[in-house]
C-alpha cells in the first residue's frame, strides 16, 4: 500500500487496542526522560536536593555517586590517572552506570534518559509533517569512527575532548547551571535533524549513544518479534523506529532464526510495540527466542541461540 | 535489497577501503577543529580563578567532568560554571571571579571534598596551602595607602593577615614628612582568595588576584643571593655580648673614647 493510500502511521493501532495501548510507551519515555530531568532540577529549582551535579557526573541522596563511562573514558584518555577516582567517586560512579546499562540496553540511556532525544523526535515529528526529504545519511557505522576520533582528540589534546560541544551536556547542563549560549548546538542539533539528515545526530552520528550501543552489546533487555507471524506488512513499525535498520533481521527472519532485535543500535524504545496493530512485538529478555511461527520452538527448555 | 557481495571479494575490499577512507577523512576534519576548541579552551581569562586544588589548567581540563558538584557544595555561591560564550574559562568547568564573590576558604574545603575525579586535588586539606592564585597591588596610582592614607581594607580582610598582606612603612615623598602603608603581599603565604580585590574601596579593585603564571617569575639560577645562600657570610664567626650603651651599664660612652654629638640628658648620665 502506497504512503498516499493508507492511514497515517499508529492510526490501525489506536483502532485495535485504543490509544493508551497505542502511545503507552511513547507516553513512559517522556515520564521517564521528564523524571530524570526533573530529578536534577528539583535541587536548583525547589531546593530538594535530591540529586546533585548533572549526566556526566552527579551524587544521588548524599551516597549514589553516578558518572558518565563515557566521558570517563575520555578523562581516562586525556591522560587524567585512574587511580586518582577510585577515593573520589568517578571511578565506581562510572562502574555503576556502566554495568546498569549493559544489562538494560545500552542506547535505553538514548531513549529514556537522554534530554537531546525529545529535541531529535520534535525535529523527526516535524520532519515528517513538512513532508521534507531525507538528506545526507550516512553510514550507521559512522557514530562509531565519531567515537574514535573524540578519544584519540582527547588523548591528543589531554582534554575531555567531547564535552566541549557534546549537546547532551548544553541542554542538560545548561537547564541546570546555567545555558549560556549552549542552546545554539541544541538547535543546531534540532535544525540538522530537520532540514540536512533524517534521524540524523542520534541514529548516526552522536559519539555517545555509539559508546552506549557498545555498552549493550550483550544487554540482556530486549524486543522480541515474537509474534512475527502475524505481521501483515503495514510498515507502521519501520515508520517510527529511529534505527528502523535493526527490525528487518528480527521481524523478517524466515523460520528458525531468532526474532529477538539483537542489533546494539536498537534504542529499546518500544514504539515499535506501541504502533503494531498485530501486537508482533513484546519486551523480553535475550534468551526467550520463542517465535509464533514454529510453537515448537517454544516447549525447548534451553534455546539460547541468541546468547 | 542490494546484491550481496562475497566476502572477501575485491569490489567487497574495495568499498571497505572507500569507505573507511571517507570516515578517517571525515573524522580527521571534524578532529582537527574539535582538537582546536580544546587547546584554544586552556586560554583561560585572568579573571577567572580555579576552585581551590585545581591541577595545573592543562591537567584540570583533562580531569574536570563538568558535573558542577564543586559548584553545589560551595556554601557561599562563590563557584559557578563557565557558560558557553558568557565566561572566558572553558564551557562548563568551574570558576569563580574575586571581585564577584571571593572564596571563603572553608576550614573543610566542601568544593574539594566533592570533586568526583579528583580534579580538585584531594591531597589540599589544609586551605591555607590553596594557590588559586596571587594578590598584586595592581594600581600604586590609585591605591589610597599608596597615596599616603590608612585605608587598609585589603590587609584587614586577608584571612592570613600578617603573612600574605603586610604593611610596609615607607617614606612619603609627596609630603616630606609622612610615611605610607604599603600593602604588600607575600606569595609564599598568598591563597589567592581573592577577599583583598573583593573589598577594595574603590570602584574597580586596585589590588587583584592574578593566576600564578601571571603574577610569579621563576627566580633566575645564575643569580645567587649571597645573604641567603651562606649564612653567616663568615664561617666560624665569634658572637660576643653586646655591650650597648645606656643606663644600667657603665659604659655611658661608647667604647674608644668617642664622644657623642648630642648632649645626653642629665638623667641618663
Amino acid at each position: 500500500m502506497s504512503r498516499a493510500t493508507r492511514p497515517p502511521v499508529g492510526q490501525e493501532a489506536i483502532a485495535v487496542h485504543g490509544w493508551w495501548h497505542a502511545h503507552r510507551f511513547l507516553v513512559l519515555r517522556r515520564i521517564s526522560q521528564l523524571f530524570f530531568l526533573g530529578l536534577f532540577l528539583l535541587g536548583p529549582w525547589a531546593g530538594i536536593w535530591l540529586v546533585k551535579g548533572n549526566l556526566t557526573s552527579s551524587l544521588t541522596l548524599g551516597v549514589l555517586p553516578l558518572s558518565d563511562p563515557f566521558v570517563f573514558l575520555q578523562t581516562l584518555a586525556a591522560g587524567h590517572p585512574p587511580l586518582l577516582t577510585v577515593a573520589t567517586g568517578a571511578l565506581a560512579g562510572a562502574v555503576i552506570v556502566a554495568l546498569v546499562y549493559a544489562l538494560i540496553g545500552g542506547r535505553v540511556y538514548c531513549s529514556w534518559v537522554c534530554p537531546v532525544n525529545p529535541v531529535t523526535d520534535a525535529a523527526h515529528w516535524l520532519h515528517t509533517r513538512l513532508g521534507l526529504k531525507k538528506g545526507w545519511q550516512p553510514k550507521r557505522g559512522t557514530r562509531l569512527w565519531v567515537m574514535a576520533m573524540v578519544l584519540a582528540v582527547s588523548a591528543l589534546t589531554g582534554s575531555v575532548a567531547w564535552e566541549m560541544v557534546n549537546p547532551i551536556s548544553m541542554l542538560h547542563r545548561g537547564l541546570i547551571f546555567g545555558m549560556g549560549f549552549g542552546w545554539t548546538l541544541v538547535a543546531g542539533v534540532f535544525i540538522f535533524d530537520l532540514v540536512l539528515s533524517r534521524r540524523g545526530w542520534c541514529g548516526h552520528l552522536c559519539p555517545v549513544g555509539a559508546f552506549y550501543g557498545l555498552l549493550g552489546e550483550r544487554s540482556l533487555l530486549r524486543v522480541s518479534a515474537a509474534n512475527r507471524a502475524a505481521c501483515d506488512d503495514c510498515m507502521d513499525c519501520f515508520d517510527v523506529c529511529p534505527e528502523a535498520h535493526v527490525i528487518s533481521p528480527a521481524l523478517r527472519g524466515s523460520a528458525g532464526t531468532s526474532p529477538l532485535i539483537l542489533s546494539r543500535d536498537c534504542t529499546n524504545c518500544g514504539r515499535c510495540i506501541d504502533v503494531c496493530p498485530e501486537s508482533v512485538f513484546r519486551f523480553t529478555h535475550r534468551f526467550d527466542d520463542r517465535t509464533s511461527d514454529d510453537p515448537v520452538q517454544a516447549t525447548q527448555p534451553g534455546a539460547t541461540r541468541a546468547a | 535489497m542490494n546484491v550481496p557481495f562475497k566476502s572477501g571479494s575485491p569490489i567487497d575490499r574495495r568499498r571497505f577501503l572507500g569507505d573507511a577512507a571517507r570516515a578517517v577523512g571525515g573524522c580527521l576534519v571534524a578532529g582537527t577543529f574539535l582538537a582546536r576548541m580544546a587547546t584554544d579552551a586552556r586560554a583561560l581569562p585572568a579573571q577567572a580563578l580555579r576552585p581551590p586544588g585545581a591541577l595545573d589548567e592543562a591537567e584540570f581540563l583533562g580531569a574536570c567532568i563538568r558535573c558542577g558538584l564543586c559548584v553545589r557544595d560551595c556554601p557561599y555561591d562563590t563557584l559557578a560554571l563557565a557558560e558557553l560564550g558568557v565566561d572566558g574559562a572553558a564551557t562548563g568547568t568551574p570558576f569563580f571571579t574575586a571581585r564577584d564573590v571571593p572564596c571563603e576558604m572553608c576550614e573543610d574545603i566542601p568544593c574539594v571534598a566533592a570533586c568526583p575525579t579528583g580534579a580538585l586535588d584531594h591531597g589540599l586539606t589544609d586551605i591555607d596551602d590553596a594557590r588559586m592564585g596571587i594578590a598584586v597591588l595592581i594600581d600604586e596610582e590609585h591605591c589610597l595607602n599608596a597615596l599616603g592614607l590608612r585605608c587598609d581594607v585589603c590587609y584587614r580582610v586577608c584571612p592570613v593577615i600578617d603573612k600574605a598582606i603586610t604593611l610596609e612603612v615607607e617614606h612619603n615623598a609627596r609630603s616630606g614628612h609622612h610615611a605610607k602603608f604599603m600593602p604588600t603581599v607575600h606569595a609564599e603565604a598568598c591563597t589567592g582568595c581573592g577577599k583583598c580585590e573583593k573589598s577594595c574601596v574603590l570602584p574597580e579593585s586596585a589590588i587583584k588576584v592574578l593566576p600564578i603564571r601571571l603574577a610569579r617569575v621563576d627566580a633566575a639560577e645564575h643569580y645567587r643571593l649571597g645573604w641567603e645562600d651562606r649564612q653567616p657570610l663568615v664561617d666560624e664567626l665569634i658572637d660576643l655580648p653586646d655591650r650597648l650603651p645606656g643606663p644600667g651599664t657603665d659604659n655611658l660612652v661608647t667604647p674608644g673614647g668617642f664622644e657623642p654629638a648630642f648632649k645626653l640628658p642629665e638623667a641618663l648620665k
